[in-house]
C-alpha cells in the first residue's frame, strides 16, 4: 500500500551519498547541509519502513483478534440460550433446536488419544533411531520419508480412510481385537470399519511427522556431552539413550506430544470421512462417533435457523479455546528445551 | 561373584539389543503408511490420467468420462490470490520480528503468531465466511482465498523470522557503517541474503494450505463448471476429491483418485524444490 511513496527516496539517495562521501574527503560546510538532507530523508524512509512492517505484525494480531470476535459474537445467540449446559448436554437434536457439545468433545478428545497412543511411541523411537543409530548415508532420505508423510493433504488421507483403511481394519483388525480384547469392552458391537478407531488410526499416522520432527529438535539439543559422559560410565547404548538423552529431553517431547495433540484436535477432513458421523458416547470403539471439527464440516453448510448456526459456531469456540490452551502448553514445553534453559527445572 | 556379574551383563546387553530393535522397527513402521498411501494413490489413480482429465469439466454424475480442468484452475486461482494476501503479510510480520521485534510487542506478535499456526483450519473458513460470505451474501473464490491467506502468514512470518536472525549482525553492521539507512539495509542486504530461506518458508506455507478442504468447503463452496469472477464459487481440487469420494458411483472414485494423484504431485513437487533452494542458497532455511 505505502511502498511506492515510499521507495521515490531511495533513486534519489544513492547518488546523493556517492557524492557526499566523494566531497567528504574535499570540503567541508556544503556536505555538512547535504548529509542533513540525505539524513532527514532517510529518517523519513526509515520510520516509513518501520511503520509498514509494523502494521504487517499487527497484522496478525488484527486476524487474532477477529476470529475470537467473530466467533464469540455469532456463538452469543446460542450461549444465552443454553448457557453452560451446552458444554454437558448430549442432545443434538436439529429439528427441535435443542443442542448440545459433549458427544463431540468425547468424540475429539478420545478419537486424539487413540492417535497419541500409536503415535507417540512410533515417533519417538523414529526421532531416536534418526539421531542418534542411523548410518548417516541413509539419514536425509529417512528423514525425507517422514517429511513427506506430513505433506499428504487431509482429504487425501480420508481418501486412502475410506477405500483401504476401514476394510482392512473390518476383515483384520477388528475381528482380532473383538476377539482377544473384547472383554474389556473397547472392542464390541457391530464391525462396520468406519468409527472411532478408524479415525484414532488416521490420526496417528498424520501426527507422526510433527511429534517427530519435534522431538528429532530436542533430542539433538541434549549436549553432546552428556552422551559422552554416560557412554565413559560404561552404559550401554540405550542406557546412554535412556539416562543422558531422554531423561533430559523429556520436557520437550512431552511438548512435541502435546502439540501433536493440538493437531489431532483440529483435524476436519480425514475425520470427519472415516468417523461415521453420529452423535452419541458409547464405549465400543468400533462405533460411529464424531467429533467438534467434523460436525462444523458436515453441517454448517446445511444448518437452517440461527440457533442451529450458533451452535455450531460455539462449537468452533470451543474447539479454539481447546487447541489455544493445548498448543500454549506446548509451546512452553518446548521453549524450556531449546532455548537453553535447564531441563530439570521442568522435569 | 564372577557368574552374577556375567549375568548382569548379559541382562544388560539383551535389553540394549531389544530397545534398539524396537527403536529401529518403530522407523520401519512409520515408512510403512506412507508407502502403502502413495502407492495406493499412484497405482488407482494412474489408469484415469487422459487428455480429457486435465482439460475437461466434470461430467454430470453417472457419465463416464470428464476432467477436473475447472478444478485445477480453480486450486492455481485460490492459491494465487491467497499468496497474493498471505506473502507480503507474513514476510513484513517476519521482518518486524526479526529487525524491530527484540522486545514486549514483538514477544507479544510472535506468541499472537504460534497462536493462529495451532487454529484449527475449519475455525479459520468460519471466520472467512463471516467476514466476506456473509459480508458479500454469496459464496466466493475470494473468501476462499482469505481463508488460506490467513493459514498461509504464520508458517512464513515464523521463519522469516529464524532465517534474518541467521544473518550475521556484522553485515548489518557494516551496511550501516556505510551510511546505508536501516530500510535499505535490511531490504537489500539482510532481506537478500536470506532470500533463499524466505523462499523456503513460502514454499512449506504453500504445501500446506495447498491439500486443504476444510477451510475452503464454507468459502469457495465448490463448482460444478468453470467459475468466471473472484466473486463466485469456484471449484478447487481438494473439495473435488472429497465430492467424488463420498459419491457412491465407481467412476467418481476413479476420478477421486486421480485428482488425489495430481494434488499430490503438484504438492511433493513444490516441497522437493524447495529443498533443493534451501540446500543450494547461502543461508540454509531454517526447520
Amino acid at each position: 500500500m505505502r511502498t511506492i511513496p515510499e521507495r521515490r527516496p531511495s533513486s534519489s539517495e544513492e547518488p546523493e551519498m556517492k557524492q557526499t562521501s566523494e566531497t567528504n574527503a574535499g570540503q567541508g560546510l556544503t556536505v555538512v547541509s547535504k548529509s542533513r538532507a540525505s539524513a532527514r530523508e532517510s529518517v523519513f524512509a526509515d520510520s516509513a519502513f518501520r511503520s509498514v512492517v509494523v502494521l504487517c505484525g499487527v497484522a496478525v494480531l488484527a486476524i487474532v483478534a477477529l476470529i475470537v470476535f467473530e466467533l464469540v459474537t455469532q456463538s452469543r445467540l446460542s450461549m444465552s440460550k443454553f448457557g453452560f449446559k451446552f458444554l454437558v448436554k448430549q442432545v443434538w437434536d436439529p429439528v427441535n433446536e435443542d443442542f448440545g457439545a459433549l458427544p463431540f468433545i468425547f468424540g475429539t478428545v478420545v478419537s486424539s488419544l487413540i492417535a497419541l497412543i500409536i503415535a507417540v511411541p512410533l515417533s519417538v523411537g523414529t526421532a531416536l533411531f534418526l539421531t542418534e543409530l542411523c548410518p548417516r548415508q541413509i539419514r536425509g532420505i529417512l528423514s525425507l520419508l517422514v517429511e513427506l508423510l506430513a505433506a499428504i493433504p487431509s482429504v487425501i488421507y480420508g481418501l486412502w480412510g475410506i477405500f483401504v483403511l476401514a476394510p482392512f481394519l473390518r476383515a483384520y483388525v477388528q475381528p482380532f481385537l473383538a476377539k482377544y480384547f473384547g472383554w474389556t469392552g473397547l472392542f464390541g458391537g457391530p464391525k462396520y470399519g468406519y468409527g472411532m478407531l478408524a479415525a484414532g488410526v488416521i490420526l496417528a499416522i498424520m501426527i507422526l511427522p510433527i511429534i517427530a520432527s519435534i522431538t528429532r529438535e530436542v533430542v539433538t539439543a541434549v549436549p553432546r556431552v552428556q552422551r559422552e559422559a554416560a557412554l565413559a560410565l560404561g552404559a550401554t547404548k540405550w542406557e546412554m539413550l535412556r539416562i543422558a538423552v531422554l531423561r533430559n529431553a523429556r520436557p520437550g517431547i512431552m511438548g512435541a506430544v502435546i502439540l501433536g495433540l493440538g493437531r489431532a484436535l483440529g483435524e476436519t477432513m480425514a475425520v470427519y470421512m472415516l468417523i461415521g458421523n453420529r452423535a452419541q458416547i458409547v464405549r465400543s470403539l468400533f462405533a460411529p462417533a464424531n467429533t467438534l471439527a467434523s460436525v462444523i464440516a458436515a453441517e454448517f453448510t446445511e444448518a437452517v435457523g440461527s440457533i442451529y448456526l450458533s451452535s455450531l459456531i460455539e462449537m468452533a469456540l470451543v474447539l479454539f479455546v481447546l487447541t489455544l490452551v493445548v498448543n500454549a502448553l506446548a509451546g512452553l514445553l518446548v521453549w524450556s528445551i531449546t532455548r537453553g534453559m535447564p531441563a530439570r527445572a521442568l522435569a | 561373584m564372577l557368574n552374577s556379574s556375567q549375568n548382569i551383563a548379559l541382562h544388560r546387553r539383551l535389553t540394549n539389543g531389544l530397545a534398539l530393535g524396537l527403536i529401529t522397527m518403530a522407523m520401519l513402521i512409520v515408512t510403512v503408511p506412507l508407502f502403502l498411501i502413495l502407492g495406493t494413490v499412484i497405482s488407482r489413480g494412474v489408469s484415469g490420467l487422459n487428455w480429457a482429465f486435465f482439460t475437461q469439466i466434470p461430467k454430470p454424475i453417472g457419465e463416464v468420462g470428464g476432467g477436473m480442468v475447472n478444478a485445477i484452475a480453480g486450486s492455481v486461482m485460490l492459491l494465487a490470490v491467497a499468496s497474493l494476501i498471505g506473502v507480503p503479510l507474513g514476510v513484513g510480520a517476519g521482518v518486524y520480528l526479526a529487525e524491530y521485534g527484540r522486545n514486549k510487542w514483538g514477544n507479544i506478535v510472535r506468541f499472537t503468531a504460534d497462536v493462529l499456526n495451532g487454529v484449527p483450519s475449519i475455525v479459520i473458513g468460519l471466520t472467512a465466511y463471516a467476514l466476506v460470505v456473509v459480508v458479500q451474501k454469496h459464496f466466493s473464490l475470494l473468501a476462499g482465498s482469505v481463508a488460506l491467506g490467513i493459514m498461509m502468514i504464520p508458517t512464513i512470518c515464523r521463519t522469516t523470522e529464524e532465517v534474518l536472525l541467521l544473518v550475521p549482525q556484522s553485515i548489518r553492521e557494516a551496511a550501516l557503517g556505510l551510511g546505508i539507512p536501516k530500510w535499505r539495509t535490511i531490504l537489500s542486504v539482510v532481506v537478500r541474503t536470506a532470500s533463499s530461506g524466505i523462499v523456503t518458508s513460502i514454499m512449506l506455507a504453500f504445501a500446506r494450505i495447498a491439500g486443504e478442504t476444510a477451510p475452503l468447503m464454507f468459502t469457495a463452496l465448490g463448482n460444478q463448471y468453470w467459475s468466471k469472477s473472484l466473486n463466485q464459487p469456484t471449484a478447487a481440487l481438494p473439495l473435488q476429491i472429497f465430492a467424488y469420494a463420498v459419491m457412491p458411483y465407481d467412476e467418481a472414485h476413479r476420478q477421486a483418485w486421480t485428482g488425489a494423484l495430481v494434488l499430490i504431485g503438484l504438492i511433493m513437487l513444490t516441497v522437493i524444490v524447495f529443498r533443493f533452494i534451501s540446500s543450494r542458497g547461502a543461508i540454509k532455511g531454517a526447520s
